[in-house]
């Protein structure tokens, strides 16, 4: 296959295209007796996924122009990090991405002790890389079921879809609500490692729920593998390679555009570094890829938890510093610091960049890098020209968390 | 008299026909239930039989809430013209050789084919009453789909037509008598009229994989979208009752009506005929909908109006050739 080399990157040639739409289209000008109908889609509709809002103009059925606003789910999350101090903060912040809150947990942590330099022991890493690749499962079992809505309706083969695969999702819950105690909002990583050791025989039932669900991915293949599927998705959103790295677009996304690129492997964290990552691309750059990849990604999370969780190293699960009374971690230096650290999350880069004031145990500014909110700033480039049945999948196919994008 | 009996069999019949109606609807989250492996309604009643009971009271307390720009007449008015018209099909339905309410009407299935085009008329009207933008598309989705789905229904259901030289219900199912169901017998070209016939009756009724009307991830309700209460209701159990006289007519243009299968072999009794068979086939045709429903997606409209006028109607039109070929060569009509 042809690829071009796009500022060191190869993509897909065939996906490259010449132009974009314009999202700042002039609808007035556009259309001067005003015959388009503005719809608009959310903030409280059944597949937008929480509570984005998007203007639709539509000629017909045909979108022409796209405006996605934000801040339905605003929460200052960022605003309450500089309040709060660097322990009390991942229990915040659990609630931004609130389909994978592990994930947000431990981009904070890492950020914080990248900054206030705490060593983290052995085991509190390994057990974080098994935690981190369980929620990526539980989140794309999630996407699964949601995209099936999407596209088959709550009441119809859809439903079924979703049901089937939150049945698989309550498991990988039950482990973490054995470990933590909370189904949803964990509280689980804290700067140092972890708030909670492992229960006894927690590997066991990991195991065993891994080969439930391995078992369960093909019966997914199975009801997605028909004619309506293929035609609602292959061809469908075909994005271009060049706008994903022009938006800053990460995650299976941009892989399924071809883009060769996974903060795992590239820029390992925790225990990545000691296993061989194998990073699925697809080259279709449309729906069906995207859904490739992440099957794809749940049988690679499934194989490295099963690589990593008989070899949990004994020891601590925090460093020897750490307390857990607020307060207790603060940032030593007499000078500002800051630190930016990066997780791959179920939807990309999950960015965090902490600036600490001297002394003091909260952060002055945290700012936290959602891959969610690249990915809803697509919408103006891909949406116009293309059918409102269309927009619902293809919004569905990006993955958006709206409390990851509001904050 | 006649006319007095008439009407009594058509007031108990289209009660039945609600009863069933509202029923499956308690059959169908079952069903559903056990395809999603989870219980279903269990609660209310013995394995939650009385469950649309209960669902009907509740709904029944519901406001009407009528938008303020809608226009309320129609806006009203339009499920009931619905439930209706759909009611209005079941007249020339025979449900065995003595009970129905006019299935000997020599135009039967021509009335059926005109009813049921009719019904495109208050679901676009509800979607056009209701003043919201999403109810108005739902509406025009709803009439480019009844309107180009008309065409080849109306071809698939020549078929029998021929076959049986009549357009008469009772004619229908008499000519299909000895197991000669239209559904198998000419072998071919039954089978795919059939096929045909109950692909565009689950169009016409909105039924997934042609629910586009009413898609719910897209279009939040359709037309049916502004509708709260019991109108709401009653636009939702004017689709079940379409989609229960199509089980109804595919049973009787297609497997012999009345007929039970004891009669390919020379039985007599309530195995060869009766009642129960119309209503047994009815039921289970009626559940092959809900298998369809709850297994797949949904199309794109435009899919569905391309498969529609690219493969249905040449299809449709070719086998009405080929079975009136058929008639003139081998059964030398």
């Amino acid at each position: 296959m042809k690829t071009l080399d796009i500022g060191g990157v190869s993509v897909p040639a065939e996906l490259v295209k010449s132009s974009w739409a314009d999202p700042w289209l002039d609808i007035d000008d556009y259309d001067a007796e005003s015959d388009l109908m503005a719809l608009n889609m959310g903030p409280q509709h059944p597949s937008t996924h929480g509570v984005l809002r998007v203007k639709l103009f539509v000629d017909g059925e045909i979108c022409v122009k796209c405006v996605p606003y934000l801040g339905y789910l605003h929460r200052g999350v960022e605003k309450l990090c500089e309040k709060l101090t660097y322990v009390q903060i991942p229990s915040v912040v659990d609630k931004n991405d609130y389909v994978s809150p592990m994930m947000n947990e431990l981009a904070v942590c890492m950020a914080f002790e990248k900054l206030c330099e705490i060593e983290v022991p052995e085991r509190a890493q390994v057990i974080r890389t098994v935690v981190a690749e369980l929620q990526r499962l539980a989140s794309h079992l999630l996407w699964v079921g949601t995209w099936g809505l999407d596209m088959g309706g709550a009441i119809g083969g859809g439903g079924t879809l979703f049901l089937h695969t939150f049945r698989e999702r309550e498991l990988v819950l039950d482990l973490f609500e054995d470990l933590t105690g909370g189904r949803f909002h964990y509280n689980h990583h804290t700067p140092g490692g972890q708030r909670h050791d492992l229960p006894a025989g927690w590997e066991a039932s990991v195991k065993q729920v891994l080969t439930f669900i391995e078992g369960r991915l093909p019966e997914y293949e199975d009801m997605t593998d028909n004619r309506i599927f293929f035609a609602r998705t292959k061809g469908v959103g075909v994005i271009d390679p060049v706008l994903l790295m022009e938006l800053g677009v990460s995650g299976p996304v941009a892989r399924a555009s071809g883009i060769d690129h996974d903060l795992r492997r590239d820029a390992p964290y925790c225990v990545y570094d000691r296993v061989d990552l194998r990073v699925p691309v697809e080259t279709g750059g449309d729906c069906y890829a995207r859904f490739l990849v992440r099957m794809a990604e749940m049988r690679e999370s499934i194989r490295l938890v099963r690589l990593l969780i008989d070899s949990i190293p004994p020891g601590p699960v925090v460093g020897a510093k750490m307390v857990k009374l607020p307060g207790a971690v603060k940032f030593k230096q007499k000078e500002w610091g800051s630190a930016y650290s990066a997780i791959e999350s179920p939807r990309g880069e999950l960015g965090t960049f902490v600036i600490g004031e001297p002394k003091k145990a909260s952060p002055w500014r945290c700012k936290i890098r959602p891959p969610s909110y690249h990915l809803v700033s697509l919408l103006p480039y891909i949406c116009p020209g293309e059918m409102i049945s269309d927009i619902v999948v293809i919004l569905g196919s990006l993955d958006p968390i709206l409390g990851e994008v509001d904050r | 008299m006649s006319f007095a009996l008439s009407l009594l069999t058509g007031v108990v019949l289209g009660s039945l026909a609600m009863f069933v109606a509202a029923w499956s609807i308690w059959w169908e989250r079952k069903f559903a239930a056990r395809l999603q492996s989870r219980p279903g309604p269990t609660e209310v009643g013995p394995i939650g039989l009385l469950q649309p009971l209960a669902d009907g009271l509740k709904l029944m307390q519901k406001e009407i809430i009528i938008p303020r720009a809608a226009d309320k007449l129609l806006f009203v008015i339009s499920p009931a013209v619905a439930a209706a018209g759909t009611l209005a099909l079941f007249a020339v339905i025979p449900w065995s050789e003595t009970v129905g309410v006019a299935g000997d009407l020599n135009i039967g299935l021509l009335w059926i084919f005109a009813v049921g085009a009719l019904l495109v008329l208050p679901q676009w009207v509800a979607g056009w009453a209701s003043n919201n933008k999403y109810a108005l598309l739902g509406a025009m989705r709803s009439a480019a789909q009844s309107v180009s789905y008309e065409v080849p229904l109306l071809l698939s259901g020549m078929v029998p037509i021929l076959l049986a030289g009549s357009f008469q219900m009772d004619e229908i199912v008499a000519a299909q008598q000895g197991g000669r169901w239209f559904a198998f017998w000419p072998p071919g070209p039954g089978a795919l009229a059939f096929g045909l016939f109950y692909l565009c009756s689950l169009a016409e009724a909105n039924r997934i994989p042609f629910d586009i009307p009413e898609a719910e991830s897209e279009l939040i309700g359709g037309v049916t979208t502004e509708h709260t209460g019991m109108i709401g209701v009653v636009l939702q159990l004017a689709e079940y009752l379409h989609t229960l006289v199509t089980a109804a007519v595919c049973a009787t243009l297609f497997f012999g009506g009345w007929e039970g299968p004891g009669a390919w072999f020379g039985m007599e009794g309530f195995l060869a005929e009766g009642l129960h068979w119309m209503v047994l086939k009815t039921l289970v045709l009626f559940a092959l909908v809900f298998w369809i429903r709850w297994s797949w997606m949904r199309y794109r409209s435009d899919q569905l109006l391309k498969i529609c006028w690219h493969y249905l109607i040449p299809a449709s039109l070719a086998l009405l050739a080929v079975t009136a070929i058929w008639v003139r060569l081998v059964e030398g009509a």
